[in-house]
């Protein structure tokens, strides 16, 4: 067995025998031509056959893999009409006295500088359609049609690169899987992996060896490997991880994109968790509708001294802008009791989870809480961030926070940074905020219950006590109260309420959850769509 | 002459199908139509230029419309603008 190491841009396992894609690059060379108008005719010819092709590939795409894929045919189409790529070769024709082959090849090289130059990633890899379509053109030229190459049954296509015509032209009931030594995540390649859904690998540590011709392999699309001549144990574990996830996909296909909405037009809001910027593209995936806890100690536990005002604001702003203004709440720090980090230097305590930790420790380190708020303002224009704040269990806590709120937003203005107004919320996870949450509603606008501390502190259960597994019970009616009393006192203030802890994600409270009225629910990136189908499921 | 200003509301930005779509129909005017994105500008005749500019999500636009057609042609594009980018 041989591993080749890739980068996957689409999840999915295949199984299949891999065929060696060749491509044969056309040589050009300069020749001084004296007829420059029968040289520009050619062109003409040419270029008119060529859109001819592009039309009929446009309508085999179309029915293929769909509008959004086809189109990359049009704009091919519309890049040999150009008004400055045709004026590049006739001029380079008529000027140079070149013949039209070299013209095209030229002319195709600057077009693709100019994008491979850009700094977006997307336009970077639009290079290789001025490319793929000036070798359409050279084709027709040089009078010469590429060979079919030869697909299996079931293909995984090991192939240098692949240019949008190329991939166009494969059978695809065939091809399970593409592995490509070159593109990136915006290539062809990765575009189209992910239209027709399966597996594929970039940037792969393999040769092209006519040798791997029609030996058996297998992709894992999750870890990026490819599996040249898999041992039965490779096998054995790849086709339990295939079962998973055609599984996971067909949730996925039958819930993305769909409301979470109940039978009887109930909405709920369907945020995800995270704990760093890195997670954002699991909520993507899983179609999360926000974030509803993001989790900010992986910041200070992932640094080796307090994190500066500017890291913070990177990080806060990258979260803000890749969720596109769909709503983002930050949990200022939530260190001490089971989350220690070294250069706090906290003491020891008899009974950390009723200690020095969370807010407290803000409230008390000034200096570390008003660094976070002016990250978190700083990056609040670019996107919909709100602030959540962990561990509350008084008025007064509140109204100090506010009062902190509004220093920094005035030290901010003093120095000309602009900022939006963030929804501020608090987290409900100790009895005595379930039982002043009348008051609390009146500070804040939006409560989220973190079910897990909630849950400790109501049954006095500590959570990292095994022994006390057998009776820690978060269905207890105690526990199930307080979550009703908390939706009832938001609502009769006006604000909205949510979940963010574990339960949840809890299927069975589900409908629980939404007869109390909940209006937000977050859970991890995996469950989304697990809940969303449960809650549409509900009356 | 004509002034559109628009900002980008499609998380995609302008990727290559809803521009080529653009440059399409900016074609079937006779005026000239200019866009302009932070100082830089481009024919929306031209989809290779138009490309270049990269356009993304948030990003504004202001759209100079000119000639016999300029009344018909900056309805049009807003339309277009608004539904699709």
């Amino acid at each position: 067995m041989k591993v080749c190491m890739g980068t996957p841009v689409f999840g999915g396992v295949a199984f299949g025998t891999i065929s060696i894609y060749e491509q044969k690059e056309q040589q050009v060379k300069r020749v001084h031509i004296v007829d420059v108008e029968n040289e520009v005719n050619r062109f003409e010819v040419a270029q008119k056959e060529a859109i001819e092709q592009l039309k009929v590939l446009y309508e085999k795409a179309l029915v293929e893999v769909g509008e959004t894929h086809a189109q990359i045919f049009e704009v091919h189409q519309m890049m040999l009409e150009d008004l400055d790529y045709v004026e590049a070769i006739t001029n380079t024709i008529k000027e140079q006295k070149v013949n039209v082959e070299y013209a095209v090849a030229t002319t195709a090289d600057t077009f693709a500088n100019l994008f491979a130059s850009m700094d977006d990633a997307y336009m970077k890899e639009r290079a290789a359609d001025v490319k793929d379509v000036s070798e359409r053109v050279l084709t027709i030229l040089f009078g010469s049609a590429k060979s079919q190459n030869m697909l299996y049954e079931d293909t995984i296509l090991v192939a240098k690169d692949l240019a949008p015509s190329e991939t166009v032209q494969l059978d695809k009931e065939r091809v399970k899987a593409f592995v490509t030594m070159q593109g990136s995540t915006q290539s062809h390649t990765a575009i189209l992996a992910r239209t027709m859904n399966i597996p594929a690998l970039i940037n792969t540590e393999i040769e092209l060896l006519q040798e791997y011709d029609g030996v058996e392999a297998i992709v894992d699309g999750f870890e990026g490997k490819l599996y040249i001549n898999p041992d039965e144990e490779t096998k054995h574990s790849m086709s339990k991880k295939q079962e998973e996830d055609r599984k996971n996909k067909e949730l996925l296909l039958q819930q993305k994109g769909k409301e979470t909405v109940t039978k009887n037009g109930q909405r709920l809001k369907l945020y995800a968790n995270i704990s760093g910027v890195k997670d954002v593209a699991k909520v993507m995936q899983n179609d999360a509708e926000g974030i509803g806890l993001f989790r900010s100690e992986f910041l200070y536990l992932e640094s080796k001294g307090y994190p500066t005002e500017e890291e913070q604001f990177r990080a806060y702003k990258e979260v803000a802008e890749k969720m596109l203004g769909k709503q983002v709440i930050i949990r200022t720090l939530d260190i001490g009791a089971d989350k220690q980090i070294d250069y706090f230097e906290l003491e020891k305590e008899e009974n950390p989870a009723l200690g020095y930790r969370a807010i407290r420790i803000c409230l008390d380190r000034m200096e570390v809480f008003k660094t976070q708020l002016r990250a978190l303002y700083r990056a609040s224009r670019y996107g919909n961030i709100a602030i959540m704040f962990p561990m509350i269990i008084s008025v007064e806590e509140v109204v100090k926070i506010k009062g902190i709120i509004q220093e920094v937003k005035d030290e901010l203005t003093q120095e000309g940074i602009h900022y939006r107004d963030c929804e501020i919320g608090i987290m409900i996870e100790t009895p005595a905020a379930v039982m002043i949450s009348d008051l609390l509603a009146k500070e804040v606008d939006f409560f989220s219950v973190g079910t897990n501390d909630l849950t400790q502190y109501a049954l006095a259960i500590d959570r990292q006590n095994p022994k006390l597994d057998s009776i820690y019970n978060p269905h207890h009616e105690a526990v199930l109260r307080m979550l009703k009393i908390v939706a009832e006192n938001a609502h009769k203030a006006g604000i909205w309420c949510g979940i963010c802890g574990e339960l949840g994600a809890d299927l069975s409270l589900t409908e629980t959850f939404l007869s109390y009225g909940y209006d937000e629910l977050s859970v991890s990136p995996p469950m989304i769509l697990s809940v969303r189908k449960r809650v549409r499921e509900c009356e | 002459m004509k002034i559109i200003t628009y900002r980008i509301t499609d998380p995609n930005g302008m990727h290559a199908a809803p521009a080529a779509k653009l440059v399409n129909l900016a074609s079937t005017f006779q005026s000239s139509v200019i866009v302009n994105k932070n100082g830089r500008t481009a024919d929306l005749k031209k989809i290779v230029t138009l490309m270049h500019l990269a356009i993304k999500y948030g990003d504004e636009l202001t759209i100079s419309i000119e000639g016999i057609d300029e009344e018909e042609a900056a309805k049009t594009m807003e339309v277009f603008f608004k539904e699709n980018l």
